[in-house]
Order: C-alpha cells, then sequence, then structure tokens
C-alpha cells in the first residue's frame, strides 16, 4: 500500500504541464482527484516515473452553457457537478460515485481520461455523444465520446495530452433515468444504464441508452434504441425494448455477478431507467 | 444521590478519540527507529528454493535483511498455540515468524527488510528476489479431508488436523424417539476482523530489556509468550498497547510480527516498526468462521426437542495461532440454544488448508452455535407447519428453571426466554406486520421477516471450567484491577483488560466512582501496560465488565472499607457505623458528622495524629477475581428485509432488537455494542466473505472486494432491554461485545427465506449477494451462483471489480 518511488511537478498552467509531461516521457503521469490513479499506485499497478499535479489549475474547473450545450472543465469534481441540477442526469449520476470525500476529489476529466468500464460517467457521456477537448504540444482536438474509450483503461488520448474541457449537448426536452445496481451505496457499478428519451405526440421521438460495466468500455444498447424509437412510448413498448439491452454484450464476469446475470441486470435497469426517462419526458 | 451505574453518561475516551488526540502505535516514533517490510509468498504452496537478497542489500539506507534461516538463532520456539485438551491430540506444526523451507500460503512471511523509512523499506522488500517451487494447493476443508488430497503438512499424513467431541444423553435414542427430523448442511463462510486501525508493533531496545508497543487486546499474555519466544525473562520486557483502534479479536493474537520487531530490535540495538497494510490486514491477520455444520435436529409431532446432532468441519488453515483449534468448540456450550433437549451430541474436526488461520473473531464459535441452532429451528417449524415462534415458545427452557444444567453438563446461569421474546413483539407486531407483507406481496414488494432467539456464553471465564484440568487451555482467565486514590482524593484505576473500543474508561469510571465516593470524571482508567498494574488476561469474550468490571467492583470496595477505618479513626466513632452516602462518609444517623474522599485520602497519605498505627499509610487496593461461573446473555432479535425479486438485492428495512445482559452499567455503551454487533452479523449475512480462488490465491484482498457494510446499508436499530441479573458476580452483569454478532445472522437470512416463501426458497446459504438471492428465487440451486468460476478481466486494479471467483471461500 505505498507507491514506487516518482517525482511529483505541480503546473501552474495548461501549457506548464504539457511541457512537463512531454519532458517526462513515456512514464509521466497526469494526477488530476488522484481518486484512480493514487489506488493503483498503491498497489503498484501503476508504477510512473512522474506524477504532473494539474490540480492547481482553476482555469479548468467549472460549468458553462454555451451554445446549446454545456462546457464542464476537466478538473470540476464529482461534489460540483452533483450540486449543478440543471444538468439533470449528470448531476444524478455524479451524485452515485463513491461516498462524498472521494466525489469531493475525484474530477470528470480524471474518471473520462482513466476509462475505467464500471464508472459512471463514461456511459453518460456516451449516451449524450458528448465530447472531450484535449490539448497537447501539437494543438487542440476533440474526441467524440464514441472515439474516446477503446478497451478496458484505454483511451485514445496520447500519452502528451490533456483533456481540458468536456462537451455535452444541452438535449433540452429529454427526459432521463439512471439506475446503478450496487451492492453497496458506495461500489462501483455492478450494471449501470443512462436513458435519455425525447417524446412527441406520445411517440418516442429519440432513445439513447448508456450501459456500464457490460464490457471494456462503456457502451450504447443500440438495439434497444432501435426497438422503441419511432413508435409510441408506452409501458409495453418500454420492456419490450429493455429485452433487448444486453443484446451483443459480453460483460466481464466476477463472483459477485456472471456474465448472464449482468445481461440480466442490464435488461432489468433498462426498463426502469426508460421508465423514469419517458416519465420526465412526458 | 443517584448512583453513577445506570446512567448514560458519556464515553470519557471520546474526545480524545475523535479530535485525533488519541496515541495508536503507529503514531508513536523513537528516536533513531528504523521501519521493517516483509517478504510475503505470493504463492499458497511452494518450496522456497532460493531467496537472492543482494539487491535489497545495495540500497542505501537498508540495514538489514533477513530470512528465515537468517533469523533462526534468534527464537527459542515458534508462535504459541494454548490448547491442549486432556485426551485429544491435535496436529501443531512449527510456526516461525519466518518461515524456513516451505511456505503455506499466500502472504506467509519469507525475510524482512528493515531500512532507515518505511518507504524505502518497502522498496528493497519488491528487490529481496524469491524463488519458489509451487506444491498442490487444497482449499476447500471437505476436499482436504479426502483421500489423495494435497496435503498441507506431510509429515502428519493428513490434513486432519483433531477430532473433539462431546455430549450428553443418547442422541441416536432421542431422534429415533423424535416424529420428524430434519437435517441440514450449514456453511459459515470465512469472516476478517477488518478493525479500522491496522496492526502496528514497535520493539524497543533498552539496556538489558526490550518493550513492545503493539495494537493488541492481550498485552500480558503476550508478555509471557514473547518472552518465552524470545527467551528473556519476563521482567525484563514491557509490552504496552497504546490506544487500540478496534480488533474485533483480530488483535486477540501473538503474532509472528510482534516477535520480529522484537528480536529486531534487539540485533540491531535500535528501535523497530512495523505496520500493516489494508492488504496485509486481509491477508496476514487471522480470519475468522470457515466452518460447515451438518444438524440434525429431532422433534415431537407437538414440536418438543428431542435430540440435536452437530457434525462440524472446521477450516483452520495452515498453521496454529493461539486458539485457532479450540474456536469451533468454543461454540459447544450453546449448541443447543435457549432449548431443552433429551440429548445434544456435538462432534468436531479441524482442517488444515493452504489459507491463513483462523481464530477468534467476534463471537468466535458461538455465531456459528447460534446460526445452526436458528435456522435449523425454523427449518424444523416449516417441517412441522408450525408457527417458528410457537416451537421456541414450546422449548425454551423455563425461567423458573435457572441455574439449568444443560445435557452438555454447562450451567446456564440465569434467563428469561419468554420474557425476551414477549418483549420482542411489544415493539414488533407481527401479526400487523403479516398483514402488510401479504398487501405488499400483491404490489410485488416481497418483504420478510426473520427471528433470533439466541443466548450467548461468555465472560472468559471460570478458570477451572476452561483451564488446563477444564477444556485444556494452558491458562487462567481471572481478572485483576488495582484501585489508588491519590492524596487529593481523585483515583486511578489499573485494569488486567486491554479495552479497545469497548468504553471501559467509562463504565469501570461509574463502578469505581460509586464505592469511592467520588465524581467518575474523578477516575482515570489506565491498562495495556505491563509494567503498571497488575497482571490480566486482556479483553475478549465478552469477558472485561463481568470478570474484569467485578475485579473493580472489589479493589473499589477494599479501598471504601479502608477508607471506613480511617474515617471512623478521624471521627472517633466505629468503623460499622461509618456508611457512605450521597458521595461522603458518614456517621450512620448523624449525617453531619462526615468527611469526603478527599479529606480521607489526605489522612491516609498524611496522617494525622488521631490515626492509629495499626492503619497503613496509602489509600489503594488490589484484587484478582476468577468467576465461578460463564454469564450467559440472550435475547431476542427481528430482522425485517425487502428483496428486490427482480434482481435479487436485499436491503435491511427494519430491525429490532431486545437484549438482557443484567443490570446495564451504562445503557448507551450497550446500545453501542449492540449496534455495532448488529451490523458485524448484517456484514456477514449479506456483504463480506474472505474468498480463496482454487489456487489459494485471495480474491478479496481490498475493501473493494471485503465488502463491508456502511451506515447506507443499515437502519436505524430499535434497541430494548430486559434485566435479568446473573447470579455470577455482584454487579450482576453479563457481556455485551459480542451479542449483536451472534444474534443477527440467523435472523437475517431467515428474513430472506421468509420473503421468498411465495418462491419456494427453503434454504439460502450466506452471504445472501444479490446474484445468489437472484438464482435461489430461479431455482439455479441454492443461491450458490452458477457454472464454473469465470475471471473477471478487472484485475484488482480495477475499480469496479468484484472478487473474480465464485469459490464459495472453502465453506461451501
Ligand atoms: C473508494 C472509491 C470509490 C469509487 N467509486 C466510484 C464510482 O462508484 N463510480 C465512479 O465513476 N468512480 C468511482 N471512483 C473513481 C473516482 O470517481 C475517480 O475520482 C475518478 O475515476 C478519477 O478522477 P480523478 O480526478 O481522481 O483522476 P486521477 O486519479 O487523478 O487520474 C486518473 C487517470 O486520468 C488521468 N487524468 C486525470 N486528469 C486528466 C486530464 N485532465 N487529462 C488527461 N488525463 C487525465 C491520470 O493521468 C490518470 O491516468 C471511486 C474511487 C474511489 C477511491
Amino acid at each position: 500500500m505505498i507507491p514506487a518511488e516518482f517525482d511529483y511537478v505541480r503546473a501552474d498552467s495548461v501549457d506548464g504541464a504539457l511541457g512537463a509531461l512531454a519532458e517526462g516521457g513515456e512514464d509521466a503521469k497526469l494526477l488530476a482527484g488522484g481518486h484512480s490513479l493514487l489506488p493503483l499506485m498503491k498497489l503498484r499497478l501503476a508504477v510512473p516515473t512522474v506524477l504532473v499535479d494539474i490540480g492547481g489549475l482553476d482555469e479548468l474547473r467549472g460549468v458553462e452553457r454555451e451554445n446549446g450545450g454545456w462546457r464542464v472543465g476537466a478538473l470540476t469534481t464529482h461534489a460540483t457537478l452533483q450540486d449543478t441540477d440543471e444538468l439533470g442526469v449528470v448531476a444524478r449520476a455524479a451524485s452515485l460515485i463513491a461516498d462524498q470525500q472521494v466525489r469531493n476529489r475525484g474530477t470528470i476529466g480524471g474518471s473520462l481520461a482513466h476509462g475505467d468500464p464500471a464508472s459512471d460517467l463514461p456511459g453518460v457521456l456516451l449516451a449524450f455523444d458528448g465530447s472531450v477537448t484535449a490539448r497537447s504540444g501539437g494543438g487542440e482536438r476533440e474526441i467524440a465520446a464514441a472515439d474516446l474509450f477503446q478497451d478496458y483503461l484505454t483511451t485514445s488520448l496520447g500519452a502528451d495530452e490533456v483533456i481540458t474541457t468536456v462537451n455535452m449537448p444541452a438535449l433540452e426536452g429529454y427526459g432521463w433515468g439512471y439506475e446503478k445496481f450496487t451492492r453497496r451505496a458506495e461500489d462501483w457499478a455492478m450494471v449501470g444504464v443512462v436513458a435519455l428519451v425525447k417524446a412527441s405526440g406520445g411517440g418516442c421521438e429519440d432513445v439513447r441508452i448508456g450501459l456500464t460495466h457490460m464490457g471494456p468500455t462503456p457502451l450504447r444498447a443500440t438495439a434497444a434504441e432501435d426497438a422503441l424509437r419511432g413508435g409510441p412510448l408506452d409501458a409495453e413498448r418500454i420492456a419490450a425494448a429493455a429485452e433487448h439491452a444486453a443484446d451483443g454484450t459480453e460483460p466481464p464476469g466476477d463472483a459477485n455477478a456472471t456474465p448472464d446475470y449482468k445481461r440480466h441486470l442490464a435488461r432489468v435497469l433498462t426498463r426502469r431507467a426508460l421508465e423514469s426517462a419517458a416519465a420526465g419526458a412526458a | 444521590m443517584t448512583p453513577y451505574v445506570g446512567q448514560a453518561i458519556r464515553r470519557k475516551e471520546d474526545p480524545r478519540m475523535i479530535s485525533g488526540r488519541a496515541n495508536y502505535t503507529d503514531d508513536i516514533s523513537l528516536p533513531g527507529m528504523l521501519h521493517a517490510a516483509i517478504v510475503r509468498s505470493p504463492e499458497a504452496h511452494a518450496a522456497i528454493v532460493s531467496i537472492d537478497k543482494s539487491a535489497a542489500e545495495q540500497r542505501s539506507g537498508v540495514v538489514a535483511v533477513l530470512t528465515g534461516e537468517d533469523m533462526a538463532p534468534d527464537f527459542a520456539s515458534g508462535l504459541p498455540m494454548a490448547w491442549d485438551p486432556p485426551g485429544v491430540d491435535i496436529n501443531v506444526p512449527d510456526h516461525w515468524p519466518l518461515k524456513r523451507g516451505e511456505v503455506k500460503h499466500v502472504g506467509d512471511p519469507v525475510a524482512v527488510v528493515v531500512a532507515v523509512d518505511r518507504y524505502l523499506a518497502v522498496d528493497a522488500a519488491e528487490d529481496v528476489i524469491v524463488e519458489y517451487d509451487p506444491k498442490p494447493v487444497v482449499v476447500d476443508p471437505e476436499a482436504a479431508l479426502e483421500d489423495g488430497a494435497p496435503l498441507v503438512w506431510e509429515q502428519f499424513g493428513t490434513n486432519k488436523t483433531h477430532e473433539w467431541a462431546v455430549g450428553g444423553g443418547d442422541v441416536a435414542a432421542a431422534l429415533e424417539a423424535a416424529d420428524v427430523v430434519v437435517e441440514q448442511r450449514v456453511p459459515n463462510h470465512r469472516t476478517s476482523g477488518a478493525p479500522i486501525e491496522p496492526r502496528a508493533a514497535i520493539g524497543e531496545p533498552r539496556a538489558e530489556s526490550l518493550t513492545l508497543y503493539s495494537t493488541t487486546q492481550i498485552p500480558h499474555i503476550a508478555r509471557l509468550l514473547l518472552a518465552g519466544m524470545l527467551d528473556m525473562p519476563e521482567d525484563k520486557l514491557r509490552v504496552i498497547a497504546p490506544d487500540v483502534g478496534g480488533g474485533f479479536g483480530a488483535k486477540l493474537q501473538v503474532y509472528g510480527e510482534e516477535a520480529l520487531v522484537l528480536a529486531l530490535a534487539r540485533r540491531l540495538g535500535r528501535a523497530v516498526k512495523w505496520t500493516e497494510s489494508r492488504s496485509e490486514h486481509m491477508t496476514t491477520s487471522h480470519h475468522g468462521r470457515d466452518q460447515i455444520a451438518y444438524v440434525t435436529l429431532g422433534a415431537k409431532r407437538d414440536g418438543t426437542l428431542t435430540g440435536l446432532k452437530v457434525r462440524i468441519v472446521a477450516d483452520l488453515g495452515a498453521y496454529m495461532q493461539l486458539l485457532t483449534p479450540f474456536i469451533p468448540e468454543l461454540g459447544f456450550p450453546v449448541m443447543g440454544g435457549c432449548y431443552r433437549f433429551d440429548a445434544i451430541d456435538v462432534h468436531f474436526t479441524g482442517v488444515f488448508t493452504n489459507k491463513m488461520c483462523t481464530d477468534a473473531i467476534r463471537g468466535a464459535g458461538r455465531p456459528e452455535a447460534t446460526y445452526w441452532i436458528e435456522l435449523t429451528m425454523d427449518k424444523l417449524a416449516r417441517e412441522l407447519d408450525m408457527d417458528p415462534l410457537e416451537l421456541r415458545r414450546r422449548n425454551f427452557i423455563p425461567k423458573e428453571e435457572f441455574p439449568f444444567e444443560t445435557k452438555l453438563g454447562i450451567v446456564y446461569d440465569s434467563g428469561d426466554y419468554h420474557g425476551s421474546l414477549d418483549r420482542l413483539l411489544e415493539n414488533f407486531d407481527i401479526e400487523g406486520f403479516r398483514r402488510e407483507q401479504a398487501e405488499l406481496r400483491e404490489k410485488g414488494i416481497h418483504r420478510g421477516v426473520g427471528f433470533s432467539t439466541w443466548v450467548e456464553v461468555c465472560g472468559l471465564a471460570p478458570s477451572r471450567a476452561v483451564g488446563p484440568q477444564g477444556v485444556g487451555l494452558q491458562a487462567a482467565f481471572w481478572e485483576s484491577a488495582m484501585v489508588r486514590v491519590h492524596p487529593s482524593g481523585s483515583a486511578t484505576v489499573y485494569t488486567g483488560t486491554s479495552p479497545h473500543g469497548q468504553g471501559l474508561d467509562t463504565s469501570f469510571a461509574q463502578i469505581a466512582a460509586d464505592r469511592l465516593g467520588i465524581d467518575p470524571e474523578n477516575v482515570d482508567v489506565l491498562h495495556g501496560d505491563t509494567d503498571q498494574g497488575p497482571w490480566g488476561w486482556g479483553t475478549y469474550g465478552s469477558r472485561s465488565l463481568s470478570v474484569g468490571g467485578e475485579a473493580v467492583a472489589k479493589a473499589a470496595e477494599k479501598v471504601q472499607a479502608k477508607a471506613k477505618r480511617i474515617c471512623a479513626a478521624l471521627l472517633e466513632a466505629s468503623p460499622d457505623d461509618i456508611e457512605l452516602a450521597d458521595g461522603r462518609f458518614q456517621v450512620r444517623g448523624s449525617p453531619d458528622k462526615a468527611k469526603t474522599m478527599a479529606e480521607i485520602a489526605f489522612a491516609a497519605h498524611v496522617p494525622p495524629q488521631e490515626l492509629p498505627a495499626e492503619i497503613e499509610p496509602g489509600l489503594e487496593e488490589n484484587s484478582f477475581y476468577d468467576p465461578e461461573n460463564f454469564v450467559f446473555p440472550f435475547g431476542a432479535h427481528a430482522c425485517i428485509v425487502d428483496v428486490d425479486v427482480e434482481t435479487g438485492k436485499v436491503q435491511v428495512v427494519r430491525y429490532v432488537a431486545v437484549d438482557d445482559c443484567g443490570p446495564a452499567i451504562n445503557p448507551m455503551l450497550i446500545d453501542g455494542q449492540v449496534h455495532g454487533g448488529i451490523v458485524h452479523a448484517i456484514g456477514q449475512a449479506l456483504y463480506e466473505q474472505i474468498v480463496y480462488d482454487e489456487d489459494g490465491q485471495l480474491v478479496t484482498g481490498t475493501f473493494v472486494d471485503y465488502a463491508l457494510p456502511t451506515a447506507a446499508e443499515v437502519p436505524s436499530f430499535e434497541t430494548d432491554r430486559t434485566e435479568t441479573p446473573s447470579p455470577v458476580n455482584s454487579l450482576g452483569v453479563k457481556g455485551i461485545g459480542e451479542a449483536g454478532t451472534i444474534a443477527a445472522t440467523p435472523a437475517v437470512t431467515a428474513a430472506v427465506i421468509d420473503a421468498l416463501q411465495p418462491f419456494g426458497v427453503e434454504w439460502l446459504d450466506m452471504p445472501h449477494t444479490p446474484m445468489r438471492v437472484w438464482n435461489a428465487i430461479h431455482g439455479h440451486g441454492h443461491g450458490n451462483g452458477h457454472g464454473p468460476p469465470s475471471l473477471g478481466e478487472h484485475g484488482m486494479g480495477s475499480a469496479g471489480s468484484g472478487p473474480s471467483s465464485p469459490d464459495e471461500g472453502g465453506a461451501p
């Protein structure tokens, strides 16, 4: 439970952080809230030689409404998200992360960059079709959520890139539902489901369903979305659509949940999340 | 003035505990202190082929790297095991602080690195290269007993450690006479103590002597046994247990690391500290439970119980620690619960496996025994189609029959089992509940209730019963106290117990204050230092109050008697006429003639002319108290759960407890102990399990995988009490520290089974994880999971991963 030796640099600007990353090379790592990285270091499963602490960069903090969307600074904590009611399901998902101590430290940028499929915010970003803005010495680029999550704990971010902003469409008029299944309140999701539904005239105009911990990356339940989109938005069709929530998934199993059980949970939770979302959309 | 005993006085220890001013072992830093890190085996069973220390030794700041062979001269004997039952052979292997030749479980210590700081020591420990030759592994205790199973210890030719049996009455005849016989296999799985403070130890050399600071529950026992291991006179070793942040039995032990820091301090001439990491705690602090019982229970058609037969297989792990083989047997006195039988027969088989040793964890044998009898009673009730509470009532030992000698020769001191169940049902309206349950089921909400009417044996212990000529512990279990009144009239109580969260600083102060006529604020309670106060046996087995508290009362009464003699001399009265009333020593009938304790204490230390010469100066007395019997607290609990039958998730929604531990010394402390105990049991029933995979790798090595419940998982508890005094001690008290843990697991399990009656679920094995409950609902066996181990792709680093093997922790 003691990390291996490492050097520590406290960045005073994004450019400073980029410089330190470049200098540190392969084994340099950004440190934000530290609540994913430090546990791995303590177990010596991550052994960075340099930590570049971006925790002091206030310019990366804050939630803004811009051009019909949200721009959330990468260093914004789960606690801030949780307290920003206008964020809807994002606030709700953030409020269910771990416990308040973790939420006070953990950041949205760190959560997305870490790429743990059991974490809450990656699935939410995917359902929103959101993106991150990443900066490196070579400039800035925007990475769509669908391209960001590559594999278990693996993203398409370069080792020299810093996420500066997280972008999400506002999705005005969408109802939402969030179902996180855990053994204990503070646990990671055994399975999580985020549902976003837009209704018009009793029908389902649009639906997005994000799945947490149902594969090596967050997933969209596209078969269930397709089954619901375009027709009437009623309990029967929701239940029928939810039956497709786990189609094609290969979730990782463990002693608490076999893949079959997880697929079952995904169907139950999707139905529940869609019911809440439909109620909110009406 | 109302006595202090009985009042809900706030804990004296809390201000320092909750404001960060407590002094835990890891807080202690001594001049020139070195730090130790331990190289541990990643293999569950292997020969040590070679150990290459060179890279570690070359790091600057590393002072020593030592292996088991290197340290062989440091120890006269291995780690002690204290049970030697008359007429029974136990296979006891060597157990050195650092292993020589072979390792027997994951985490087995192989070498120690000592360096100038802890970080360096841990880094250097990674540089020690150990080559292992893996050997076959056995983790399932029942498989371990089969012919051809891999042997943990080849020299014994078997994995069986010992057998032990106890019985009374003719059980075959009793079961023959029964109209209905139910049989059930009941595992009680492996758990961890998981105190919030992990273990730590510091060895400090001083001239010819050594001091050990340790997170121990048993400083005096530790000194005695460690002095033997280190081949040094007991007086040259001082053991100090500073503030200890919880133990739950995990610190009722003499650990290799304690011996190691002392030996290192002696070798190196400098203080050496070792602090356990949480991963080490999960791996190498002893575990608890891990027993499988085969219970046979017989009754007449009208519900009258006839006979009880219990066959127990206990997984003891790879070595014998202090009480390892004895812990399962500790449940035997209450194997028959609160009920009357014609015959009881109990048989234990201990088994070696390639896992960490088991030993005492809160309740130690008695939670298992209670779990077996209570759940089998429920099963019998279903078989008889009888209300489970009616079945209990019909068989309770009636109040008038106490003291009651059971078929096993145990004398239950006092009890009123009907009374506590009646009180429970005053707090919990069972008819109303059944109506509500039916209505909720209509709406698809599955609520259930489970009961536990429990009795515990505690207050360890009458030395004659458990000592060498009794059940065979090589020890005695009296307790000591010293009460010293200072010249100004305040007092210090020294106790041989060693509290680590129980609140004894407060309750012992209350007991002494009433007898000394002073305020408990002015009574300081000291413990946990072998160089202060008399020898004592420590804190465990819910013994501190009923044995240690009684010793305090007796010592304080001796002081009171002397104070009366002094007072009588000062007032020129007869000592027999002096009474302690309203906090003053006064002449009976003339309250204006009185002295305070402060005046008397001053006279005791600075004697005035009128004190007769035969009164010795000073005001301090010792007492050693050995109880004549155990004490037997009891009660009745009801647990109410909701089961989400779509997912299998269980939520405890209400918990009602009636407990009886005799007259309350401090009702708030009782509530605290009961709350903690129930949470501990809810943890075992629903969340916590130590899981090893089939290769002997520990799967639940962190608090992500080992799921301790938090406040969010439990309801607000509803507690109530009845007070049936024990005739065993003058305070009338019984223990309460383990009660909740002993009582609650069967109540939780029974509640889940009750909720699932519409699905025909008759049995469930703990822990009731959502998947297992869901499987039970859907008929995939008894909720034991299904399919072969399917390893998650998440390693330990994944935050989100659960245990990666569905092995049932060796107690399937
Ligand atoms: C006990 C516990 C329980 C938890 N439970 C949950 C849970 O239920 N749900 C959940 O979602 N999470 C959970 N978490 C994780 C928590 O939310 C983390 O805070 C979060 O995943 C990572 O954020 P961080 O700011 O702490 O990142 P850090 O740990 O500092 O960094 C994580 C990774 O991201 C990289 N990184 C950080 N910031 C950036 C950036 N701006 N640009 C590029 N790379 C960056 C780091 O280099 C590192 O590789 C839990 C954590 C703990 C300790």
